[in-house]
């Protein structure tokens, strides 16, 4: 469902990812985990056609990010990191813009918003402008936002960053719920949520793939047993490995 | 074609219901109204001597449309984009299937839109007009319809310079100097100073490109197809150019 073809991307002289390339089938979540600087988000947003890839490609559902942008981008849902989103709708107004947007039929409009509404549970703040919503809401409604149109890919950068651990529940909650049908992309940098929301994941550093397989098998790699001792022993490897 | 037609159009009609629903979600539209229409009294009035002039016409009005534009429109065309650079809702925006020029247009149409209320509601000058005297109506339907094409001349390099700068202050600055660049060009100060440095010539070429110049057949009520391409042409050649700036983005 999603491919992902050594994508690179340079900003000036600082090479901020150097060939990526993995595949995603549906049913997978799949966590992608790296220090800050890493290329996560740069990543993301290749793949959601946000950002043109110097060299490499992405099929969404067989689509190239690059020669099909607009098809490749219908198959797939995106919330962008931090969820930026329009402070002066309210959530419905917003999803109705993304609605229109996103080309979904007049008539089918209404219950995709309302849909959408129910699943992240925004629908106590449904009066609210989006501006005084605070940033738990936020991220649920650029949630919303992302599963609207029901796509086969969801790419998800930090999509629980910032928020407290009740709102951290419900959105893994969504993300299980909606799993077993789609691909799913999660960048993130908590650790501890990887058992719990992902399948399988990826670790990047420096704009390359250090490590992929199961969080389990991540965990082996560790001298502890634990993820964060190997993502500490993994990101700090390809930093000597960069001297 | 149609096809093509339809994939780069697409996000017109959901882009423009968003930015002008943001234009009155906000103050924004009512006070850019409020002081667009009090400025434009102001000038008629006192500045121009409506009633000192003796005739039942509204030259008095229109003389100040594109003085009073190059200021106004670039104000109510900087948000445009870079509102959205600002917010980072440009990430999303992006994200969308939709075609560039939709996006452009629409977002002008929004903003050409709250500036066309505007002239909507000088209406109170043509109907005083009509009850001192008897103008000519058709000619000022003319000019009306020739100033809000001038309008969107204004609002589309105010358009591309929000999308060029990213911030709403510079854009401002920078589309009230190409603005006025654009007006003062045919003020006959600039051009005998064009007229002495550069020979007859060149001061006529410079004139052309003037909006005062443009506008000016249109005031006498002499719809002149010449100035209508002029500023459609001005207006899509901004437009090309706000899209180009915008798609920049994807570059990084």
């Amino acid at each position: 469902m999603l491919d992902i073809r050594s994508l690179e991307k340079s900003f000036g002289a600082k090479r901020a990812v150097q060939g990526v390339s993995f595949t995603l089938e549906k049913g997978t979540v799949l966590g992608f985990l790296g220090p800050n600087g890493a290329g996560k988000s740069t990543t993301m947003r290749m793949i959601a056609g946000v950002l043109e890839p110097d060299a490499g490609d992405a099929l969404i559902n067989g689509k190239s990010i690059v020669s099909h942008r607009r098809q490749a981008q219908a198959a797939l849902g995106y919330l962008p990191e931090g969820a930026p989103l329009y402070d002066d709708m309210t959530p419905p107004e917003f999803l109705n813009f993304m609605a229109a947007a996103r080309k979904i039929e007049r008539s089918k409009r209404k219950d995709a918003v309302e849909r959408a509404i129910a699943d992240a549970r925004i629908t106590t703040v449904a009066g609210q402008r989006i501006g005084s919503l605070s940033k738990g809401y936020r991220r649920r409604v650029g949630l919303a936002g992302a599963i609207l149109h029901d796509p086969p890919v969801l790419l998800l950068d930090e999509p629980t960053d910032g928020l407290d651990p009740n709102q951290k529940r419900a959105v893994r909650a969504l993300i299980a719920r909606m799993a077993p049908t789609k691909a799913i992309l999660i960048s993130t940098h908590t650790l501890t949520e990887v058992p719990a929301m992902c399948t399988r994941a990826i670790v990047v550093d420096r704009g390359i793939i250090v490590a992929d397989g199961t969080p389990e098998e991540l965990a082996k790699k560790s001298d502890d047993g634990s993820l964060e001792g190997a993502f500490m022993r993994l990101t700090d490897q390809a930093e000597a490995n960069a001297r | 074609m149609k096809e093509f037609l339809r994939q780069q159009m697409g996000g017109f009609g959901a882009t423009y219901r968003r930015e002008l629903g943001a234009y009155f979600a906000t103050p924004m539209a009512y006070v850019f109204l409020a002081v667009f229409l009090l400025a434009l009294g102001v000038f008629t009035w006192e500045a121009g001597n409506f009633f000192g002039a003796g005739s039942a016409d509204l030259s008095t009005f229109f003389v100040w449309h594109p003085w009073l534009y190059m200021i106004f429109l670039p104000a109510l065309a900087m948000r445009l984009w870079a509102d959205e650079q600002g917010a980072g809702t440009d990430e999303l925006l992006l994200s969308l299937p939709l075609g560039m020029p939709g996006l452009v247009l629409g977002k002008l149409c929004a903003a050409w839109t709250v500036a066309g209320v505007g002239l909507l509601l000088t209406f109170p000058m043509w109907i005083t007009v009509n009850y001192l005297g008897g103008p000519d109506n058709t000619a000022i339907a003319l000019t009306y319809l020739v100033s809000f094409l001038m309008a969107g001349a204004y609002l589309s390099v105010g358009s591309a310079i929000s999308a060029l700068t990213g911030s709403q202050v510079t854009a401002f600055v920078i589309s009230v100097l190409i603005a006025f660049a654009f007006t003062a060009a045919g003020w006959p100060l600039v051009l005998s100073t064009v007229k002495a440095v550069f020979g007859t010539g060149f001061a006529d070429l410079v004139a052309q490109f003037s909006f005062l110049t443009q506008f000016e057949g249109a005031q006498r009520g002499v719809l002149e197809l010449r100035s209508v391409m002029f500023f459609l042409g001005f207006t899509a050649f901004w437009s090309i150019l706000n899209g180009l700036w915008a798609a920049r983005q994807r570059l990084g």
